[in-house]
């Protein structure tokens, strides 16, 4: 699939913002199963400092630094993005969870495995995600003994679907992830945030990967292939009508990658239960969102603000 | 004293313990050789005498020097005393050999240790480190893997915690990684104990400490980038007055002659860090922090801390600045690491440690975590991460409850566990507080500090021995409450008497280099003091003419008026007051305030007075009757204050806008009092100018240059147009005036506009008139009164001026957003 993406932010301030650091995660990062051929950035007030440079789990941050005073920020990112099919995965072939549990933890002596050693990165707490007894034992049900890992995140994925309600506006990023649960609603970062936790608290991997999606989903006889699991993979959660929209188009989204080996990386939208396919479209990855905020910054000056966000995919 | 004659005097008291190793004691009873000189000096006669003089003597030097530790929450505030014990630990030459060798072996392994997280990861990669040690841990960060510091060191300066086991050797507790606190205080311990026992240092042997940390700065600025047409700069960080280690930071930054910089102080524009001063931004070259790591960048940091610098980490990267310790040491803050670290040494450095840490397991790998629960009794469970909620248990004083509950966790979270033998600290002789004087024994921990040099690591040759509440205690922390002590090391060859002090040169610190906040601060402390001042002698004046009920009458509805006594109020109630935003309880508090963050400007004599006014006040609202005792003394320690203003800072350009701060708050609030009392029916009686005579400062005065009783017309001639008395509107806008020319001629670059001849001009004739009982002369006064507001607002638009052009760059806060 191709898309072209648009990711338009503009801020807008009651008073002169004096000067702005600004961190944007806006391009998509290289990965196997998806190329982009064109990228742009286009930024108001046009006097800044730009530097692009990866970060230390691989994305791309362009770092931007205004210093006259402004009244505006926006932001357009503009990208053209072909995403591919991935293989299908079996959950049941992948390893039964404890065992990757254990090929995870700390053997005196042991050389860990290079991508046990990558997925150890993802496995602890993290500023947005604390490791809670209560996520373990909302996640536990999940986890019986020996059924296989992808067959626990994708049992998991479920509930999370089930049990919580899709809310924009009942909570912000500064909502403690216990409270999402406790009142089982949300939006994607939660979602996300949630299933993350509940993997970690059982000592597993999971990372949180920020995205967009589109806004229909393709028809499967036109747009899953025979690699694509998106709408296979989970029966029980079909949708009657596929035409309905996916949630959590139209501004950034957010979904959830599991280690799960022997395949490595696996992505899970829990938002809308489903494998990610080629709805999909990927720009970075970390522990949590605040490892891969679209835009983050701090300000001086700007007295009261208003932010609107707007995300437009377009299949070619 | 002959040894085993310890039950006499001052020692009648210290009772051995078997179960610790005695610092003065040997197996025998005797003193050991190394303390004999000096308790033989502190124990002459009875001992009790010099004993005695030696803690009161200590007692008041704490309090001279403002030694304060603000103990987060602490129902006594920011103003405790801090427990220093005159008694020092006396250490010979052998065995701080032992020490320092194994401190500076520790912090060398540490440092590369850090080298190795924050770039190839290799020990995790073999298996030497869990992942959970670093990754687990809050404090590693990940913005921050991949920077190379610019001088290869990652920490400047380290600290460790040691404790004597039974046996007499010395085991490590804790490492201090990130920016470690207490060097002031060893410092000031120092100086204090050698104003306490001064022969006893010379005849000793003592090593000395004193400019042991001059090594920092110069090394600091060793490894940055200074551009040709620059001067090195290099500020202290602190997150603030606040922080319960301030006055240590304020202490160390003049020590080091840093600039003590907050974190809204610092800019970064293109990845450079500036100093927000005076004269403009300034560059900064080398920031030694006392922020935690992850505060110090909101933008790539944690986002939620208004303390940090945002952009700093970016200017790091780009090698434009040098911080330390490095952003990213707290990681090693863990007990976790200790039982790993024998293995680091080995595979980083080849050696074996030279000194071994109190045996700790993390419980993370499944036979640590099984000899744990198999033991639970012998040892203490702790967290492995400082973001945890998890005070540390031990293990034999749980309920069979707890227990169970502690088992549950670690079976949970094992690798969020360590658990560490429990050591029983050795004790030392400390002075009694309490009762009769004499030495008693405490359990004491001592922290010893390292800081790196162009030759490597060095260790200070003392440092600083915490002493527990009690002998019992084996948790020693100056938050719970315990006290202090010096570390004496006795010289051993003639080589060691002279520990290379590098002291900090103080041309370096130049003028301009004063934070723009620090002279905000001192703008307003200089008007609260007088604000404080002027209602403290209001409300006085009002209190003695409470028996001419006329005056009484007009005087309380001034005070009332102008807000500071409230409005259903008796004025002898205001000292109470401490609701009203507009009191004098209140503006003492503001006062203060603005003196925290100005403290490192400020001479000891201008700080204790400060602390004293907070005392007196709290003193005179639980105080019943009468007031006017209180008044007087209030106003004699706020004159004090002006007087220590003028006599004891340095007389630059932040002082200059003290002053300048000071005489606009004159100004507003004289000229507001006399227009209210022009407004007065009856403003010319002579009852009600003497008050206001009283209540501007200015009877004496007036009667030595009119010998007449107190007339309207005189005292406006006095309090409005005299330019050579001190109280005066004209003296206030003439010395403005000068003060702004030298501002401008000192600074540079635009000048702020004074108030030129904003007094009201009125001849002799026209001031007389102005006393007649006429109807045209109450309109007289009406019209003069009118001129005065005029001036009360020019004076206040003044001082927007001097705030835009001074100030305007630390105005806004900074805040983070994030999509």
């Amino acid at each position: 699939m191709r898309y072209r993406v648009r990711h338009e932010t503009a801020y807008a301030y009651g008073s002169d913002v004096v000067h702005s650091h600004q961190l944007l995660h806006l391009v998509p990062r290289p990965s196997p199963f998806q190329e982009c051929e064109d990228h742009s950035i286009e930024i108001s007030p046009i006097n800044y400092r730009r530097r692009d440079e990866m970060d230390a789990f691989g994305n791309i941050v362009t770092r931007i630094e205004i210093e006259s005073a402004h009244r505006h920020l926006d932001v357009s990112a503009e990208m053209e993005v072909e995403v591919h099919a991935r293989p299908a995965v079996a959950s049941a072939h992948t390893e039964r969870w404890e065992d990757v549990h254990s090929s995870l933890s700390y053997k005196s002596g042991r050389w860990p495995a290079r991508e046990v050693l990558e997925a150890s990165r993802f496995r602890h707490e993290s500023p947005y995600i604390r490791v809670k007894q209560a996520f373990d034992d909302y996640g536990a049900e999940c986890f019986p003994p020996g059924r296989p890992v992808l067959a626990c995140a994708e049992a998991l994925m479920q509930k999370i679907h089930r049990e919580l309600k899709y809310s924009p506006g009942d909570t912000n990023i500064a909502t403690p992830l216990s409270e999402v649960l406790e009142n089982r609603r949300g939006v994607c970062q939660d979602f996300a945030h949630l299933m993350i936790a509940c993997i970690r608290s059982r000592g597993l991997a999971a990372r949180y990967v920020s995205g967009y999606i589109r806004l229909r989903p393709a028809i499967p006889s036109a747009d899953c292939g025979e690699g694509d699991p998106a709408r296979l993979a989970v029966q029980p959660a079909r949708s009657p009508e596929p035409q309905l929209d996916w949630v959590g188009a139209g501004a950034s989204h957010a979904w959830v990658s599991v280690f799960s080996p022997p395949f490595g990386w696996l992505e899970l939208d829990p938002t809308n239960n489903v494998h990610v396919g080629t709805d999909h479209i990927g720009i970075a990855l970390g522990r949590d969102f605040g490892d891969v905020s679209p835009l983050r910054g701090v300000i001086l000056g700007g007295g009261s603000h208003s932010l609107s966000v707007s995300v437009t995919v377009e299949p070619l | 004293m002959p040894a085993g004659a310890k039950s006499e005097g001052c020692l009648a008291t210290y009772v051995a313990d078997a179960r610790r190793y005695d610092e003065l004691l040997d197996e025998k009873g005797a003193v050991r050789q190394h303390w004999k000189p000096l308790i033989e000096r502190v124990a002459a006669g009875d001992g009790t005498g010099a004993g005695r003089r030696g803690l009161e003597l200590t007692r008041r030097l704490i309090i001279e020097n403002g030694v304060t530790y603000n103990v987060y929450a602490d129902p006594q505030g920011a103003d405790r005393p801090w427990g220093l014990d005159p008694l020092p630990l006396v250490l010979t030459a052998g065995e701080w050999a032992e020490i320092e060798a194994g401190v500076e072996q520790r912090v060398q392994v540490l440092d590369a240790l850090m080298a190795d997280l924050y770039g190839p990861q290799r020990l995790l990669a073999e298996g030497v480190v869990p992942t959970e040690l670093a990754f687990g841990h809050p404090n590693f960060l990940w913005p921050c893997h991949g920077i190379k510091p610019k001088d290869g060191n990652w920490i400047h300066i380290y600290a460790a915690d040691l404790a004597r086991a039974p046996d007499g050797k010395w085991w490590l507790l804790s490492d201090r990684t990130q920016a470690p606190s207490g060097a002031g205080y060893a410092l000031e311990n120092r100086e204090i104990v050698e104003q306490v026992l001064p022969d006893s240092i010379r005849d000793l042997g003592v090593r000395r400490v004193r400019g042991f940390f001059g090594n920092v700065r110069q090394r600091l600025l060793a490894g940055a980038t200074v551009d040709p047409d620059e001067k090195p700069l290099a500020v202290l960080l602190t997150p603030g007055p606040f922080n319960e280690t301030y006055f240590e930071h304020a202490y160390l930054a003049g020590q080091l002659g840093l600039p003590l910089a907050e974190g809204t102080d610092l800019t970064v524009r293109g990845e450079t860090v500036y100093l927000k001063t005076l004269g403009g931004l300034r560059r900064v070259h080398a920031i030694l922090r006392r922020l935690d790591d992850d505060f110090c960048d909101p933008v790539e940091l944690r986002s939620d801390s208004a303390l940090g610098v945002p952009g700093l980490l970016g200017a790091v990267r780009a090698g434009r600045v040098v911080v330390a310790n490095a952003l990213g040491t707290g990681v090693l803050e863990s007990a976790a690491w200790l039982g790993f670290l024998p293995g680091i040494s080995k595979r980083l450095l080849g050696e074996d440690l030279k000194l071994p840490a109190v045996a700790t397991w993390w419980c993370g790998e499944p036979p640590a975590l099984e000899y744990v629960l198999s033991h639970l009794d012998e040892l203490v469970i702790k967290p492995a991460y400082p973001n945890q909620h998890f005070e540390p248990a031990f293990g034999r004083h749980l309920t069979a409850e707890a227990r169970a509950a502690l088992i549950a966790r670690l079976h949970a979270r094992p690798y969020a566990y360590v658990a560490q033998e429990h050591l029983a600290l050795s004790q030392a002789p400390v002075w009694r507080q309490n009762g009769s004087l004499g030495l008693s024994a405490k359990a004491l921990s001592i922290r010893v500090y390292a800081v790196a040099t162009d030759e490597g690591f060095r260790v200070m040759p003392g440092g600083l021995a915490r002493v527990a509440t009690d002998a019992a205690v084996d948790v020693v922390s100056t938050q719970r409450g315990g006290g202090s002590k010096d570390i004496w090391v006795l010289a051993g060859k003639p080589a060691d008497e002279s520990p290379e002090p590098v002291h900090a040169s103080p041309a370096l610190v130049r003028q301009d280099d004063i934070p723009s906040r620090v002279v905000e601060n001192l703008f307003w402390l200089g008007r609260y003091a007088v604000r404080c001042e002027d209602k403290t002698r209001l409300v006085r004046s009002t209190l003695a003419v409470r028996v001419d009920a006329s005056v009484w009458r007009i005087a309380v509805k001034f005070c009332r008026d102008l807000g500071f006594v409230g409005a259903t109020l008796d004025p002898s109630e205001s000292l109470r007051d401490d609701r009203n935003p507009l009191g004098v309880v209140a503006d003492v508090k503001r006062m203060a305030w603005c003196a925290s963050q100005v403290r490192s400007r400020l001479s000891g004599s201008y700080w204790r007075v400060v602390l004293d006014l907070q005392r007196q006040l709290q003193r005179a609202s639980i105080a019943r009757g009468e007031p006017r005792e209180a008044l007087d003394r209030l106003i004699l320690a706020l004159s004090a204050l002006a007087g220590f203003a003028f006599d004891d800072m340095t007389h630059d350009e932040g002082w200059r806008l003290m002053r300048i701060g000071r005489r606009l708050e004159r100004l507003q609030f004289l000229a507001t009092l006399l227009a209210q009392y022009l407004e007065t029916p009856k403003a010319a009686r002579s009852n009600g100018v003497e008050w206001l005579l009283e209540a501007c400062d200015s009877v004496v005065i007036y009667r030595a240059r009119y010998v007449a009783a107190p007339r309207l017309g005189p005292t406006l001639d006095l309090l409005i147009r005299d330019i050579q008395h001190p109280r005066a509107l004209a003296f206030q806008c003439e010395a403005i005036g000068r003060d702004l020319a030298s501002l401008s001629t000192s600074l540079g670059g635009q000048s702020v506009e004074g108030l030129g001849n904003a007094v009201p001009y009125l001849d002799d004739a026209a001031l007389f008139a102005l006393e007649a009982e006429t109807a045209d002369a109450a309109e007289e006064r009406l019209q003069l009164a009118h001129q005065l507001r005029g001036l009360v607002l020019a004076a206040a638009q003044l001082s927007d001026r001097v705030s835009m052009r001074h100030f305007s760059h630390t105005g806004a806060d900074a805040r983070a957003l994030a999509t």
